[in-house]
C-alpha cells in the first residue's frame, strides 16, 4: 500500500507500485487537468509538483510519490487565480490549451525556486515543456509578467 | 423557456444543390467511390452581400436558423451554439461571437454550447481547410439578425407599437419614443412564437456599430478552464465502468495481424484482457489498421500490457518502402515530363531558347502531425446504440463512419464533440473513435482508446513526401521567360483509391496550378507517385514544399541576375490583376467560387510590400545574420513573411526575428490571427528545422520527441510581429486564417540562411546541413 498526499488529500494505492504516477492521478482519482503527451519525460504536460520541485508525473511512479505531497495544477490555487495563471489569462497565452497545465506548472516551480527569472532563464526553466501550437513568445512573456506582478 | 421550437423544420430555404466540393471527408464522394452526390442542406441567399463563398456545396451546406444556434432562458442568458471544433484557433469563441455581435447580446451573458455531430440540423461540421470564418460569417450575422429581429418583433406586439419603432440594444429591446424597455429573457417566450423573418428582408448591423467584430477584445470562452486544468479534451472523458484501451497495430502500413501470444501482458498488475481488433485493408480510408487490444483498469496498465505483447505481423506490400530508396524514385520521376496540368505559351521551347536556365530540386519529407493530444476517444455501444465522446475535426463524418462501422443507423449514434488538443488535419480522420466504437461493442461496456506517442508518430496519416523541379529559363537581360515546375508526391487520394498516382485537383491546386506569375510560357506537370503509407491533410497541405521550392526559386533567380529578392519576387508577380485561370481545367480555388475569391495580384504585392516596410527589410543585421522573404497565398488568404536568421560558426541556427503580414479579407478576432501567426512561424521553424518521417523496411523510424524533435521554447524565434491588412470594404470576404501562416515560412527561413551563410538548403529538414 502507497500512501500519498494529493493536492492536500490523502490517497492510498495498493495496485501496481510502478504505475505512473500521471495515470494514477487522471484514471484512478480522476483528476484530468494533468496531460499525458509522451510517456517519457520529453514534452512536460504531465507536469506536477512534488515537494516544491516540478516532475514528470508520466516517469515518476506512485511509490516515487510515497509519503510525498503532490500539487496538480487543480490545487494550484483554490480559484484558479495563481499569478500564473492570472498572467496566462491577461496574455491570452493558449491555443489549443492542452499543454498549458504542464507550462502552467512548470513555470509556478520556476517562480518558487527563482521570483525574478530573466528572459535567459524562463527559457531555459521552460525548454522541457512544448507546445506545438507554438504560444512560447506568450509563455515567456506570461512568465515574465506573473513574475513582476499581474 | 426556449426559442427553439421546431429545429428540423426549415424555412425559407428552397434551393437544393448539389454536393461537388471536396471537403477533407467528403473525397470519398468526389472520388465517385461513395455511390453518387449526397444532397446538400439548403443553402441560404444573400442577395445583399458582394460575394458567394463555397459554403452551400460542402456536405450538408450551411443552416441558417436561429432556432438551432440561439437559445434564451427567462434570466436572460443566452447561449450560442458552436458548431465546429476548437482545436486553437479560438473558433468556439469567434462564430458565436458572430451570432452575438448581431443579435445585440452582452458577451457576459453569453454561454457557448458546443454541437453534437449531427450536419442536418447544423449544416457542415467539418473544422478544416481554414473554412470557419470563411464559411460562416455571413450565415452567423444572418442567425444573429434573425434571432434579434424575432426579440423585436415580440417587444413591438407587447407595446402595440409598429416593429420599426423599436430596437435591440445590448441584451433588451428599447422604444425610445416612450422610453420603454424589456429584457432579451423578458422576450424569450414570445419571441419563440414569433415566425422566422425571411433571409432576404433581414437587416444587418452597420460594421461600423459593431462592438465585438474585428477588436480583438474577447478572450476565448475555455480561456479560464484552460489555465485551471477543469477544460475537458477528448482524454479526460471518463464514464462509470469504463475499460482504457492500447493497441498494438501492424508495423507497415497495410500489415495483418498473424497471431498473437498475450499472456505476459495479462501478468501486467490491472491488465484484464487481450483481444484482436478487427483492421480494414489498405487503402483502408478512415477505418482502423486493426491490431491486438490490452484492456485495462487505467492507461498505465494498458501501456505496460501492450509492450508486453508477443505479435507476428505479415507486413504485406509496404514491407520494403525505404524513404532513401524512394527520394531517388521521386527524383527520377520529376527529370522526365509527366501530365501536363497547366500550360501557357510553350515553355519547352522557351527553355531551350533561353540565354540562361535555372534549375532547382526541393525534396520536403513526410511529417507527422504530433498534436500534443495524441488520438484518444470513448465509445460506448449498447446494442443498436452508440455514443462517442472525441476530439474530432468531423464530427458529422465521425457519425457517418461509425453509424457504417457498426452497421447501425446514423440517427443511433451520437458524437460528443470535446475540446481538441491541436489538430492540424490529423483528427479529421476518426480511425480512433471507430476502433473504441469496436471494442466497447465487443466489450458491452464503455471504453476508452488511448494512442501512445509513439502509436501516434507510427500511425500517423502523414503529410506526403515530395519532389518539387522548377525550371526557370532567362533571357539575356535576366528576364524570366520560362518557366516549368514539376511536382511529384503521392496523393493523399491514395488513402481513398488504390493505384492512385497523380495528385488531386485539390492538391495541384495549393500552389502548384495557382501560380500567380506573370511569365508568358508557364507549365506545371505532376508525374507520378504511387503511395506506401497512410497520406494525409496536414495543416496547409501541399502548400508546405510548393512555397518552399517556388519561393525558393525566386530568391535563386535573384542570386543568379544579382538583383534584390524582394524585387525579383515584385517583377515575378508582375502587374496588379486578377490570374487569369482559364487554360487550367480544374483550378479548384479551395472550393470558393473565382469572381468572390480571385487571385489578385494587387493583394499579393500588397503583403509584400506591407512586410517590407514594417519588418525593415533591406535593414543592416550583424555578421552571421541574414534576411529572407517570401510570400505565398492559400486558403485565399495572401501572406508574405520575412526571417531573420543568425548562424554562428558552428552551424547552430536562431531567429532573433519574424515579421508576417497577412490579408485574409473581413476578418472577426486580430487577437486570435495574430496568434494563429505566431504559432504557424513556431510550426514552420519546427518542420523546416527537424520535420521527418522516415520509412525502413516499412516501418517508421521515429517514434516520440527525442527521434521526432519539434521546436522548444528555447529555439523559437525571440519575436515574431504580425501586421493584418485592413479589408478594403465591408464587403470584402473572409479568408483563411488557421493554415496559410506556415507554407511562407521555411522559404523565408532558408532564403534567410542563404543570405546569412551563401547555404542554398535544398532538401528539407535542415538537420546538420548548416555544421557541414
Amino acid at each position: 500500500m502507497v500512501k500519498l498526499k494529493i493536492n492536500g488529500q490523502e490517497q492510498n494505492w495498493d495496485g501496481d507500485p510502478d504505475l505512473p504516477l500521471l495515470w494514477f492521478i487522471r484514471d484512478e482519482i480522476g483528476l484530468t487537468g494533468t496531460k499525458f503527451g509522451c510517456g517519457q519525460a520529453l514534452c512536460g504536460s504531465c507536469t506536477v509538483i512534488m515537494d516544491k520541485q516540478a516532475v514528470r508525473a508520466c516517469v515518476t511512479s506512485v511509490s516515487d510519490a510515497s509519503g510525498r505531497e503532490v500539487t496538480t495544477i487543480e490545487g494550484l490555487h483554490p480559484a484558479g487565480d495563481h499569478p500564473v495563471q492570472k498572467a496566462w489569462r491577461q496574455l491570452n497565452v493558449p491555443q489549443c490549451g492542452y499543454c498549458q497545465a504542464g507550462q502552467i506548472m512548470q513555470a509556478a516551480a520556476l517562480l518558487m525556486d527563482n521570483p525574478k527569472p530573466s528572459h535567459d532563464q524562463i527559457r531555459e526553466a521552460m525548454s522541457g515543456n512544448i507546445c506545438r501550437c507554438g504560444c512560447y513568445q506568450r509563455i515567456e512573456n506570461a512568465v515574465h509578467l506573473a513574475s513582476t506582478g499581474v | 423557456m426556449n426559442i427553439l421550437t421546431n429545429p428540423n423544420k426549415l424555412r425559407g430555404f428552397e434551393k437544393h444543390i448539389k454536393v461537388e466540393n471536396v471537403s477533407r471527408r467528403s473525397i470519398l464522394k468526389t472520388l465517385g467511390l461513395a455511390g453518387g452526390f449526397v444532397l446538400a442542406a439548403p443553402v441560404m441567399i444573400r442577395p445583399s452581400f458582394a460575394y458567394e463563398t463555397g459554403a452551400g456545396k460542402m456536405p450538408h451546406g450551411v443552416v441558417v436558423d436561429p432556432r438551432v444556434f440561439v437559445s434564451i432562458a427567462p434570466d436572460g442568458i443566452v447561449t450560442i451554439v458552436a458548431h465546429r471544433s476548437e482545436m486553437g484557433t479560438g473558433v468556439r469563441t469567434s462564430l458565436p461571437l458572430i451570432v452575438a455581435e448581431e443579435l445585440e447580446a452582452d458577451w457576459s451573458r453569453v454561454r457557448v454550447q458546443q454541437a453534437h455531430g449531427d450536419e442536418v440540423k447544423f449544416g457542415n461540421q467539418d473544422t478544416d481547410g481554414s473554412r470557419s470564418t470563411r464559411h460562416y460569417l455571413i450565415p452567423m450575422r444572418q442567425i444573429g439578425a434573425s434571432a434579434r429581429t424575432m426579440l423585436e418583433q415580440a417587444a413591438a406586439k407587447r407595446w402595440g407599437v409598429p416593429a420599426s419603432e423599436v430596437k435591440a440594444v445590448r441584451h433588451e429591446v428599447v422604444h425610445s419614443a416612450s422610453g420603454r424597455k424589456l429584457g432579451f429573457g423578458e422576450l424569450a417566450a414570445d419571441a419563440a412564437k414569433e415566425s422566422v423573418p425571411s433571409i432576404e428582408g433581414l437587416k444587418l448591423k452597420n460594421p461600423k456599430d459593431f462592438r465585438y467584430l474585428g477588436k480583438g477584445e474577447i478572450g476565448m470562452v475555455d480561456l479560464h478552464d484552460i489555465t485551471t486544468g477543469a477544460a475537458r479534451y477528448g482524454a479526460d472523458v471518463r464514464l462509470p465502468g469504463m475499460k482504457y484501451a492500447v493497441i498494438a497495430r501492424p508495423p507497415v502500413t497495410g500489415g495483418k495481424l498473424v497471431s498473437f501470444d498475450g499472456a505476459e501482458a495479462l501478468k501486467v498488475s490491472g491488465v484484464e484482457k487481450v483481444m484482436e481488433v478487427k483492421g480494414w485493408p489498405w487503402p483502408s480510408k478512415f477505418q482502423p489498421l486493426g491490431g491486438v487490444a490490452v484492456i485495462a483498469r487505467n492507461t498505465g496498465a494498458a501501456i505496460k500490457g501492450c509492450n508486453a505483447l508477443k505479435v507476428t505481423w505479415d507486413d504485406g506490400a509496404n514491407a520494403k518502402y525505404d524513404s532513401v530508396a524512394y527520394r531517388a524514385e521521386l527524383e527520377a520521376a520529376a527529370r522526365k515530363p509527366g501530365l501536363v496540368v497547366r500550360k501557357e505559351g510553350d515553355a519547352e521551347t522557351a527553355l531551350k531558347s533561353a540565354d540562361k536556365v535555372i534549375v532547382g530540386e526541393y525534396y520536403l519529407p513526410h511529417f507527422a502531425h504530433v498534436s500534443m493530444e495524441p488520438p484518444v476517444a470513448v465509445a460506448n455501444v449498447k446494442g443498436d446504440k452508440a455514443e462517442i465522446w472525441a476530439p474530432v475535426q468531423s464530427p458529422g463524418g465521425t457519425r457517418e463512419d461509425v453509424a457504417k462501422t457498426l452497421g447501425i443507423p446514423e440517427e443511433n449514434v451520437t458524437v460528443n464533440v470535446t475540446l481538441l488538443g491541436g489538430g492540424f488535419g490529423r483528427k479529421s480522420k476518426c480511425d480512433f473513435a471507430l476502433e473504441a466504437a469496436l471494442l466497447s461493442k465487443e466489450l458491452g461496456v464503455p471504453v476508452k482508446v488511448q494512442w501512445t506517442r509513439e502509436d501516434d508518430v507510427r500511425h500517423d496519416f502523414l503529410h506526403t513526401v515530395s519532389v518539387e523541379r522548377i525550371e526557370a529559363g532567362l533571357d539575356k537581360n535576366g528576364k524570366v521567360i520560362a518557366w516549368r515546375h514539376r511536382s511529384v508526391a503521392p496523393s493523399i487520394a491514395s488513402t481513398f483509391a488504390a493505384g492512385t498516382v497523380h495528385q488531386a485537383p485539390f492538391e495541384l491546386g495549393m500552389g502548384l496550378i495557382d501560380n500567380p506569375f506573370e511569365i508568358a510560357n508557364l507549365q506545371c506537370e505532376n508525374p507520378e507517385a504511387a503511395a506506401h503509407t497512410r497520406i494525409g491533410w496536414f495543416r496547409s497541405v501541399s502548400n508546405i514544399p510548393r512555397a518552399f521550392a517556388v519561393q525558393s526559386m525566386v530568391a535563386e533567380i535573384a542570386q543568379a541576375t544579382n538583383r534584390d529578392p524582394k524585387d525579383m519576387l515584385l517583377e515575378l508577380i508582375g502587374s496588379p490583376r486578377i490570374v487569369n485561370l482559364s487554360s487550367v481545367k480544374d483550378p479548384w480555388n479551395y472550393g470558393e467560387p473565382y469572381d468572390s475569391y480571385p487571385i489578385d495580384t494587387a493583394r499579393l504585392r500588397k503583403v509584400v510590400e506591407l512586410v517590407a516596410d514594417k519588418g525593415g527589410w533591406g535593414r543592416s543585421v550583424p555578421k552571421g545574420h541574414g534576411l529572407g522573404i517570401a510570400v505565398h497565398r492559400s486558403f485565399v488568404s495572401y501572406i508574405a513573411t520575412i526571417v531573420e536568421v543568425a548562424v554562428d560558426d558552428k552551424g547552430k541556427l536562431t531567429v532573433p526575428r519574424v515579421d508576417t503580414a497577412i490579408d485574409c479579407g473581413t476578418y472577426v478576432n486580430p487577437e486570435r490571427i495574430q496568434s494563429q501567426i505566431e504559432g504557424a512561424a513556431i510550426m514552420g521553424l519546427s518542420l523546416a528545422k527537424y520535420g521527418e518521417v522516415t520509412f525502413k523496411d516499412g516501418k517508421v523510424q521515429q517514434g516520440n520527441f527525442d527521434d521526432h524533435p519539434v521546436i522548444r521554447i528555447d529555439e523559437a524565434p525571440a519575436v515574431t510581429n504580425v501586421y493584418i491588412v485592413p479589408p478594403p470594404s465591408p464587403d470584402t470576404p473572409p479568408s483563411g486564417v488557421g493554415e496559410p501562416g506556415v507554407p511562407p515560412f521555411a522559404p523565408a527561413l532558408i532564403n534567410a540562411i542563404f543570405a546569412a551563410t551563401g547555404k542554398r538548403i535544398r532538401a528539407m529538414p535542415i538537420g546538420k546541413q548548416l555544421e557541414a
